[in-house]
């Protein structure tokens, strides 16, 4: 599984193109890092890979994921995961029916599917919070149940639209390690978008500066 | 998808042209054509202005004109005077005016002329004191003047306006514009007339024409509290129009025409005024009065005593459905008694209420959803054309399309019940898509990506995340689609032809006969559909969001 973006533009309705054609590979397990100022496009950018793309902007250039054009699909047929600045847990669900709204409809069976569910828990540390309300959690629990509630969808490649800077230091670092482990691990190419430059040391990959 | 959202829009679209546009187009031109003496059912052949001149020759005609404009600009500057002054002075009374906000009119009616009739609750405090022993011999509802009818209309208009104005000042940064004017040494009350209201005031202005288009044609209400011989002229119109002499109907529809362009020369007349009104405050403004003696305590005062008389009347429709002997100058019935509910002949137009709010609200929540959903996938701007269609039966007075509506559905072999549901669903309808829109296009947009990013497609994300996220305001709109349905009165006699009698033509046609009680019974039930369906649209989410703290907060 390997993200390819080839001479991809994106152009506001009757505007300039935010950014320079744009060509970057990031092969299974990287992550590889956009920075730039803020409103530069790097949101858009993401938005544009995921097919969230706005109306008033249009799009040029490729999006390859594992050798086959995604660009025309909508959304939900890109299976491209993507984490925001906040969890975006779902407020009139459960910590547990979150999870079992990303987890891929592909695993049947009433147990099996809670199985898997009880399991991400475990490796978020939110063991025994299937029934929890999501708004009764901290920060740094409902990043992880949003980013196990993407890996259950079995995504084939992960967007990360700085996902940790509503968090403090401490707990930051953790958050960003989490997710980077759980990334690497699924072997997911990584689009990190970020204006810090410790997220950018952390990821280890490549960095594209975006101006 | 973008197609089939674009599919999905168009047929809604087809529908709203179809089902409202169009049938009030041709009702609104068959009146006019009958007002124009071209009636083809009776053989009548125009154009010609003898309906017209049939109209202006019936007796007491300039007195209903007259009736009719102090009716109906008296009320609407009462209440906006009392909203005003409740807004500045007492905005913890906001809490109170959904529920009277959703009380029909007919039954609101019902309730201030128990309180104001010359054997009603007010005399019978006075009577008290003064020794009486019968009633008053003169006139305090029905009165010729028609103040009762200008008084409940006030009290019936007030909460829509305090409601309007108080969602337009959220917009206005008011610590800050006060502070301001305070520290220059302007009082509270001079701050309030002086800087708030000349910005407050433009926010409004299209409620305030609503109410002073609704206050001008108003009929439930007038046959109730008004004057009778002569009426309003939106009486005499009704009268006209359900006279049993077919040949009524052209100056019937002559005066509908005619009240259509007086309330729009009303309404010119009154924008030229708010202009007099600005330019004179711009005088007052200039001099630089810092007010200390200026308060906003008299209009206060009237708002609270518009709102007492209506807390009031709600409260005496209760007690009167229950009462067993309530003989004058008694204060309180002898007993209370379950006669009233007996003879069950409230049973009917209960069901009959039920069946047309419970269908012509699903209905229109489907549509509204559609039309909403259709724009989401056709990923299209808000069309705001489109809402300035919905909007005209909500402007355009009832009687000046009804008649024709009725000769139209009569043509297409329509029968009654039918008739009188799609009467309702042209205003049932603009009204649950206005509540909805706004909470539907506040939806963050990022729950939907993010459910979109964990492969739900547009049908997932619709029945698992919007309409959850949403059920709160799809509860509210389907209270408020209830209550209008349940309030609509003259689409439901013109349509029904008194074949189909709901709660709010029986409340008026009770009104005027002599049996207190069972006018209650109507009244209570009429009064208390709506309530009920708002406790419910309050109730429900809570109860279902009950461990859900993010569902609650908003």
């Amino acid at each position: 599984m390997t993200l390819e973006l080839r001479a991809l533009t994106l152009t506001p309705h009757g505007g300039a193109p935010l950014f320079p054609a744009l060509n970057l590979s990031v092969p299974p397990g990287m992550i590889y890092t956009v920075m730039g100022p803020s409103g530069v496009g790097k949101s858009t950018l993401l938005d544009a890979i995921g097919g969230h793309l706005a109306p008033q902007f249009r799009l040029q250039g490729e999006i390859f994921l594992d050798g086959l054009n995604v660009g025309n699909l909508p959304a939900e047929a890109r299976r491209i995961g993507l984490m925001f600045q906040e969890a975006l847990l779902f407020p009139h669900l459960s910590v547990g029916e979150n999870l079992a709204f990303g987890l891929t409809p592909a695993l049947r069976g009433r147990s099996a599917r809670r199985q898997a569910i009880e399991a991400a828990l475990d490796r978020a540390g939110l063991s025994g919070f299937f029934d929890r309300d999501p708004a009764t959690l901290s920060g740094g629990q409902r990043a992880r149940a949003a980013l196990m509630r993407t890996l259950l969808a079995r995504p084939r490649a992960l967007l990360l639209d700085e996902p940790f800077s509503r968090l403090d230091a401490g707990l930051r670092s953790e958050i960003r390690h989490f997710a980077f482990e759980h990334a690497r691990a699924e072997g997911l190419p990584t689009l990190l978008v970020t204006h810090d430059e410790s997220d950018a040391q952390a990821a280890g990959g490549p960095v594209h500066l975006l101006a | 998808m973008k197609r089939a959202g674009r599919g999905l829009r168009a047929a809604v679209l087809a529908v709203i042209l179809v089902g409202f546009a169009l049938p009030i187009a041709a009702g609104a031109g068959l009146t006019l054509a009958a007002a124009l003496g071209h009636l083809p059912a009776l053989g009548q052949a125009g154009p010609t202005l003898a309906p017209l001149r049939e109209l202006i020759g019936l007796p007491g005609f300039g007195t209903s004109l007259a009736l009719t404009l102090f009716t109906g600009i008296g009320s609407t500057l009462l209440a906006l005077l009392a909203a005003l002054g409740l807004l500045a002075r007492f905005p913890a009374v906001l809490r109170m005016m959904p529920p009277l906000l959703a009380t029909p009119h007919a039954a609101l009616a019902l309730g201030l002329a128990f309180l104001l009739a010359p054997s009603g609750w007010i005399a019978r405090v006075i009577a008290l004191p003064m020794g009486w022993q019968v009633p008053p011999p003169f006139a305090t509802v029905n009165d010729a003047q028609g103040l009762a009818l200008l008084f409940g209309l006030a009290v019936k208009e007030m909460p829509f306006l305090l409601l309007m104005l108080a969602a337009a000042q959220a917009r206005l940064p008011m610590a800050q514009i006060m502070a301001a004017g305070r520290s220059l040494g302007y009082s509270a009350g001079a701050v309030w007339l002086k800087l708030v209201l000349p910005q407050l005031y433009p926010l409004v202005r299209l409620p305030v024409f609503i109410t002073l288009a609704y206050a001008l044609s108003v009929v439930d209400m007038a046959m109730i509290l008004g004057p009778g011989q002569p009426p309003t002229l939106a009486v005499v119109l009704t009268r006209g129009f359900t006279d049993p002499d077919p040949a009524m109907i052209l100056p019937a529809s002559a005066g509908a025409v005619l009240l259509v362009l007086l309330i729009a020369a009303v309404i010119g007349v009154w924008w030229l005024a708010e202009r007099g009104m600005a330019r004179a405050g711009r005088r007052w403004i200039m001099r630089g009065g810092r007010g200390r003696r200026l308060n906003l305590a008299l209009p206060a005062a009237l708002g609270q005593g518009l709102l007492l008389a209506g807390v009031s009347a709600l409260l005496l429709i209760a007690v009167w459905a229950f009462a067993f002997r309530w003989s004058f100058p008694d204060l309180w019935p002898e007993g209370l008694t379950l006669r009233g509910w007996m003879w069950g002949s409230w049973a009917r137009p209960l069901v009959t209420t039920l069946v047309l709010a419970l269908a012509t609200t699903t209905l229109a929540l489907v549509l509204a959803v559609a039309w909403l959903e259709g724009e989401d996938r056709g990923q299209m701007p808000r069309a705001r054309w489109a809402e300035g269609l919905l909007l005209s039966p909500l402007l355009l007075p009832q009687i000046g399309f009804l008649f024709g509506l009725n000769g139209l559905f009569l043509q297409l072999g329509l029968q009654r019940l039918p008739a009188v549901f799609w009467a309702q669903m042209l205003f049932v309808f603009p009204y649950v898509l206005l509540a909805l829109s706004d909470p539907w296009r506040s939806i963050d947009q990022r729950q939907i990506r993010a459910a979109a990013a964990l492969g739900a497609g547009p049908g997932r994300r619709l029945f698992r995340v919007k309409l959850p996220l949403l059920a709160a305001p799809l509860l509210a709109a389907a209270a408020l689609g209830i209550a209008v349905s349940t309030a609509q009165f003259l689409p439901t006699l013109f349509m029904g032809a008194g074949r189909v009698p709901t709660l709010a033509t029986e409340a008026v046609a009770l009104a005027s006969g002599a049996d207190r009680r069972a006018a209650a019974v109507s009244g209570l039930l009429l009064a208390g559909l709506p309530a009920l369906a708002y406790a419910l649209a309050l109730g429900l989410p809570a109860l279902m969001f009950r461990n859900r703290r993010a569902m609650r907060a908003g």
